[in-house]
């Protein structure tokens, strides 16, 4: 008994500082900008940069839009194959799965050949088209995590009964959706859009492939060319990262206590 | 013309069938209950009615007018679930008005008529609470609420009470049923408990492996049952089984001992097999001071008599339920407790009378 804790205690410490070490590391890296002293001169530097800010903010908008593209597709889908097309769920989970197997580079390289500027849907002619072709891939990349989670919140709830209970009071579809649904799977749909979120703001091959100034491209280019600033915005990612984590795990127990008997 | 029919419906999935030509006239405001072993079709049956399943074959009228083709949602078809359903992100007021919003009511007309329901389910206090925040009870109570705000034709409850226990189940069917009759609503119950069925119905649909048995008043399906399985799945019933002496006067041999079957054996001839049944109140212990609750309080000397020993002794409250041996036939017959006087012994001996009126001779014996 004593024994085995004592086991227990030694794996968390080890694995602790596993991870704890190397960012630790990096962050006081971070604080060494100015010679002799620690300081958030970093930091300071990163903000002030024009690039970061534009490329932050254009990165934050692509997740928004993907979040609510990505939701849209999802929610009607995964609720319709819960509800009737029960058969055909391991391939819609095959499928979904698919982006995790395929590298991102392939997905581009495919877009570039397929939406070019010469092709018959030339998204890639202008800008706003190739934020949205940009969107869409943003959707395909985070599709195992959103499918996921809201399939996971619908298997929580009685699709069924509640659909069959809402339509015996004279619902059409669009109310069962949007009032009967979305809004019981509405934590499964917010852990999937935190996912996104921290999927999306790092991301680079899409996004340097196409040509667009995210903030995946801006990290792979400070990185290239500073000392001490990508160090910053390494620790700074991580606690974008932990705090979308953070806010999964606010949410998910809300949601466990409101369910409890 | 009755206000709900159903005709000649039939429902089969791929080849299986599982309700079959069924045919059903309900009055208006009239309590009917579909009472059948699992996987007889009751639910089935009442999805078609709820818009749920489109029948095979067969048309549903609601007042006149063919329902069988129309969506559930433009049907005015209340329904309440064995589990409730009811939705986990709306507080109860939300829930009992979500019907009345979808259909667009004014808000002037929502309010009042959710007070008021809340009223009749007699949980007003309730109004602002979720429903995991609710006991079984409530919440089906709530279901009810739900489906009767938006004054549908045709109520049409699923095992409501079967995921309850006893003590509610019990007070909440008599809640269901005095509010069915003051609100005068049409109602199916859909049910495999008995004592449910026979207690809460006008009327009562016994259905089989997706047929309808029959169709009756309470008293009918259980004093005069039409076929074997109506009467050994409605209440309990004792089989003797034996041979005919005399089919004209209903003579027969059971274990050696003569007893007559009051209504003869019109198809049958001497030294057939044949078996009678029983209902447990219409037996009585000789010799035993316990009044048994007989309909047929026939004259001593016409009873019919048989020998036999005690197998067992129930003792349920008001009755004792006692189990009498004659041969390889075994007896339940019940007698009202009585303070004053001790029930039998296991392995005494006995002699169980009965009226011959009261012996049925069952179709498909
Ligand atoms: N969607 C379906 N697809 C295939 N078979 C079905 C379907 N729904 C019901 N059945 C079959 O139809 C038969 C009748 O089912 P039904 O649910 O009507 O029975 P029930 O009388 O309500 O039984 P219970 O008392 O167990 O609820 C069953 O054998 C069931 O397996
Ligand atoms: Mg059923």
């Amino acid at each position: 008994m004593k024994q085995s804790r004592l086991g227990s205690w030694i794996a968390l410490i080890i694995g602790t500082l596993y991870f704890v070490v190397p960012l630790a590391g990096t962050f006081e890296f971070s604080l060494r900008m100015r010679s002799g002293e620690y300081s958030f001169d970093a930091y300071r530097s990163v903000f002030s940069d024009s690039a970061f800010q534009d490329s932050f903010v254009f990165s934050t908008l692509m997740a928004l839009a993907t979040i609510v593209i990505g939701v849209l597709l999802v929610v009607p889908t995964a609720y319709w194959v819960q509800l009737r097309l029960r058969k055909l769920r391991p391939l819609i989970e095959f499928v979904t799965l698919l982006p995790l197997v395929i590298p991102a580079i392939v997905i581009v390289f495919g877009y570039l050949r397929l939406y070019n500027s010469s092709s018959f849907l030339p998204m890639t002619s202008e800008i706003w088209s190739t934020n949205l072709l940009l969107a869409f891939s943003y959707v395909t990349l985070a599709l195992p995590y959103m499918y996921r989670a809201v399939d996971t919140g619908l298997r929580a709830i009685d699709v069924r009964t509640l659909t069959e209970a809402a339509e015996n009071l004279g619902a059409g579809w669009a109310t069962i959706l949007f009032r009967v649904i979305l809004p019981n799977v509405r934590t499964a749909i917010l852990s999937g859009a935190f996912l996104t979120f921290a999927i999306v703001i790092g991301e680079f091959t899409m996004a340097s492939l196409l040509n667009r100034p995210a903030f995946g491209p801006y990290l792979q280019l400070v990185g290239a060319n500073r000392a001490y600033e990508p160090s910053a915005l390494a620790v700074m990612a991580f606690v974008l990262t932990w705090a979308c984590m953070g806010l999964i795990n606010v949410f998910g127990r809300a949601k466990q206590i409101k369910h409890a008997p | 013309m009755a206000f709900l029919e159903i005709n000649q419906v039939r429902k089969a999935f791929n080849q299986n069938v599982v309700v079959q030509n069924v045919d059903l006239a309900i009055e208006r405001g009239e309590f009917v209950s579909f009472l059948g072993p699992s996987g007889c079709g009751k639910t089935t049956t009442l999805r078609m009615v709820a818009g749920f399943e489109l029948p095979t074959a067969g048309t549903i009228r609601i007042d006149g007018k063919d329902i069988t083709h129309l969506r559930p949602n433009q049907r005015n078809v209340g329904m309440v679930f064995q589990s409730y359903a009811l939705f986990p992100n709306m507080t109860v007021a939300e829930n009992v008005a979500f019907g009345l919003k979808v259909a667009k009511r004014p808000a002037a007309e929502i309010g009042p008529r959710v007070d008021e329901m809340l009223n009749i389910i007699k949980l007003p206090h309730l109004a602002g609470r979720y429903p995991y925040q609710l006991s079984g009870g409530q919440q089906q109570r709530v279901a009810l609420a739900r489906a009767l705000a938006i004054k549908p034709q045709v109520l049409l409850l699923d095992e409501p009470l079967s995921a309850l226990d006893a003590k509610i189940r019990v007070s909440l069917r008599e809640e269901i049923r005095s509010l069915q009759r003051k609100l005068g609503i049409t109602t199916i119950y859909v049910t495999h408990d008995q004592e449910e069925a026979l207690s809460m119905s006008d009327r009562i649909v016994v259905m089989n492996e997706g047929r309808v048995d029959q169709v009756g008043a309470p008293f009918e399906i259980y004093n005069q049952p039409k076929t074997r399985f109506v009467a050994s799945f409605v209440g309990t019933l004792s089989v003797l089984s034996g041979t005919v002496v005399d089919a004209a006067s209903g003579v027969l041999d059971v274990g050696g001992q003569k007893i007559v079957a009051g209504r003869g054996f019109p198809n049958a001839k001497a030294g057939d097999a044949c078996a009678v049944s029983l209902r447990p109140e219409a037996a009585r212990l000789e010799g035993f001071g316990g009044q048994g609750a007989t309909t047929n309080m026939a004259d001593h000397a016409e009873r019919n008599r048989l020998q036999g020993t005690i197998e067992e002794v129930a003792f349920l409250g008001s009755v004792i339920r006692i189990k009498v041996r004659l041969g390889d036939n075994i007896l339940s017959l019940d007698t009202f407790n009585n303070p004053g006087v001790t029930p039998p012994e296991r392995g005494a001996k006995a002699t169980v009378t009965f009226s011959p009126a009261d012996l049925l001779v069952l179709e498909g014996v």
